[in-house]
């Protein structure tokens, strides 16, 4: 699973701030779920299995789209930067 | 448990005070129907990607253009320019409004008289007119638009052979204030070479001269423009009847006013910056009006107007293959329709919208075609809501120049309908298919066989 950058500044209402860059996000409710179980530290097929359970949407849609908005997480470099640990 | 509606998630970058160049970025209707049919239903029905004409869209357009300049102006005619869209199904909706025909080479003129045009109501313009060209077009009293000295003595030497007179008028280009100048078509008016071929054309006294003509450009933004161009050709018949006495039958302004589309480029949408056709009808004919021509001795004024006329009427919809990143993590979209079905996508940031409603948010995507070149971009940087593969879109005012330029290039050229009045769909030039490609080849007898 990704890691969301530390000093990265997420507010409840989807308000994102990176005082690294100075840039500011916002994020759509879905959008700002998934950041705080990513931050929680689930595992992909808990986070999924959660959110499958409680939304309108079959896996593979879901899947797609995950890993779309976890791209652009990734090109606004809001997440840390992978290791190859 | 009731299961929450699914919103896919999205992040999107707050840029702060700086409104995106077309304002706040609105929300992309979605177009499902036109004329009342769903496009939806003539994707399924007549495949994908898929032309559509409005006829109903083209004969408000004409009537609208028409009364612009008959309300103003005693004596109006149009010329529909076949290049700008040349289906018959087409040409002859504007043939049944009243407009001639305007074509610029032997095969357009075979498709005009094809379609009924009588030759008296063909204007031949262009600097492509074969010798055997201008024999069909003097005997059929065709109205022919000298572009070059070069054809002029031909015309003049055809007149003598056949021991006809050639129905003629020049084409005129001249500095109306805008740039580039379009100097290559006709003989200029500011150095003196349209009167000096007047003159000659009075001289041969074979040819009967009829009317003036101009065409100062496409997509032209400014009314300013055309008045210049009105009150140059004016001043031209002014002195024709004071040196000769004689009186030309008609003005023709030629085309070039800008349809409601967006230039690439352009700061504002083209719908709002497109002048009307009361501004275009107001500065051409008060520029008539006002010159020293006799009231009346007032000539025809011809239009030859191509895109505004037919833009608006056509769609393009089809279906999105894929979505991709592309290295720098911005959105790719990739759809059925290239530049090769859609030649103005090099010219206009074309309106492009999903047919159903997909979702309020939008991503900064730029839109593709299928083909393997990287010219193949039919939007750059457009806000749009994310297509599923499967989706359809639609792309609006695609009547004019599209479907002329088309190229057939790794796929073939779909299908073109056209819905009625009623808003029944008639397939009016059929999609291609290997037969239709093939039928043109001849392969040479030692070429037809290989073993691999
Ligand atoms: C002689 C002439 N008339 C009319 C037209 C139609 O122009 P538009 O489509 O810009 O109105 C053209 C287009 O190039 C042209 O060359």
């Amino acid at each position: 699973m990704p890691k969301i950058r530390k000093n990265i500044a997420i507010s409840e209402s989807g308000f994102v701030f990176d005082p690294l860059s100075g840039e500011s996000y916002s994020l759509n409710p879905l959008g700002l779920e998934i950041i705080h179980l990513i931050k929680n530290g689930q595992s992909y097929e808990d986070l999924s299995e959660v959110l499958l359970a409680k939304y309108e949407v079959d896996q593979e849609t879901f899947d797609r789209y995950f890993y779309d908005f976890v791209a652009t997480l990734k090109q606004f470099n809001l997440l840390e930067v992978e290791t190859d640990a | 448990m009731e299961k929450l509606p699914f919103e896919r998630p999205t992040i999107q970058k707050i840029s702060a005070g700086i409104p995106s160049k077309h304002g706040i970025s609105r929300k992309l209707e979605p177009l499902s129907h036109i004329d009342g049919l769903s496009i939806k239903s003539l994707i399924n029905d007549y495949g994908s990607p898929l032309f559509i004409l409005s006829e109903s869209s083209i004969r408000k357009t004409y009537k609208e253009a028409y009364r612009a300049f008959s309300s103003r102006y005693p004596n109006v005619q149009f010329a529909w320019s076949y290049k700008t869209n040349y289906l018959n199904a087409v040409c002859n909706v504007f043939h049944q409004e009243g407009a001639w025909a305007e074509v610029v080479s032997g095969f357009e003129y075979d498709k005009a008289a094809a379609n009924g045009v009588p030759g008296e109501s063909i204007i031949f313009n262009g600097p492509d007119k074969s010798k055997e060209n201008l024999r069909k077009a003097i005997q059929n009293s065709s109205l022919i638009h000298i572009d070059h000295f070069d054809e002029l003595y031909e015309i003049i030497h055809l007149s003598r052979e056949m021991d006809e007179r050639p129905k003629v008028a020049i084409r005129i280009n001249m500095d109306v204030g805008i740039y580039p100048k379009w100097d290559r078509f006709g003989f200029n008016f500011e150095n003196g070479e349209a009167w000096d071929a007047l003159n000659r054309i009075k001289a041969s006294k074979n040819l009967d001269l009829i009317g003036l003509h101009t065409h100062i450009g496409t997509y032209m933004m400014t009314t300013q423009a055309y008045k210049i161009a009105a009150s140059k050709l004016a001043q031209l018949a002014v002195s024709l009847e004071k040196k000769h006495g004689h009186v030309i039958q008609y003005i023709d302004i030629g085309g070039g006013f800008a349809s409601k589309n967006t230039l690439r480029g352009a700061y504002y949408p083209g719908t709002d910056t497109t002048p009307s056709f009361d501004d275009f009808a107001e500065a051409i004919t008060s520029a008539l009006m006002s010159s020293e021509i006799k009231p009346d001795h007032l000539p025809m004024l011809i239009l030859e107007t191509g895109r505004a006329l037919i833009d608006d009427a056509g769609y393009l919809a089809g279906t999105v293959l894929a979505n991709k990143r592309l290295s720098d993590g911005r959105r790719a979209t990739i759809i059925d329709t290239g530049v090769n079905l859609l030649f103005t996508a090099f010219w206009y940031e074309h309106d492009i919208r999903p047919i159903e409603p997909i979702s309020d948010q939008m991503e900064d995507t730029t839109i593709y075609g299928p083909l393997c070149m990287n010219i193949d971009v039919i939007r750059g940087n457009v806000m749009f809501p994310l297509l599923k593969k499967g989706d359809h879109y639609v792309v609006r005012r695609v009547g004019a120049y599209n479907t002329t330029q088309w190229m057939q290039f790794i796929n073939l050229r779909p299908q073109i309908v056209m819905l009625d009045m009623k808003g029944k769909a008639h397939l009016v030039r059929k999609g291609e298919t290997l037969d239709t490609i093939n039928s043109q080849e001849i392969t040479p007898e030692h070429l037809q066989n290989f073993n691999l």
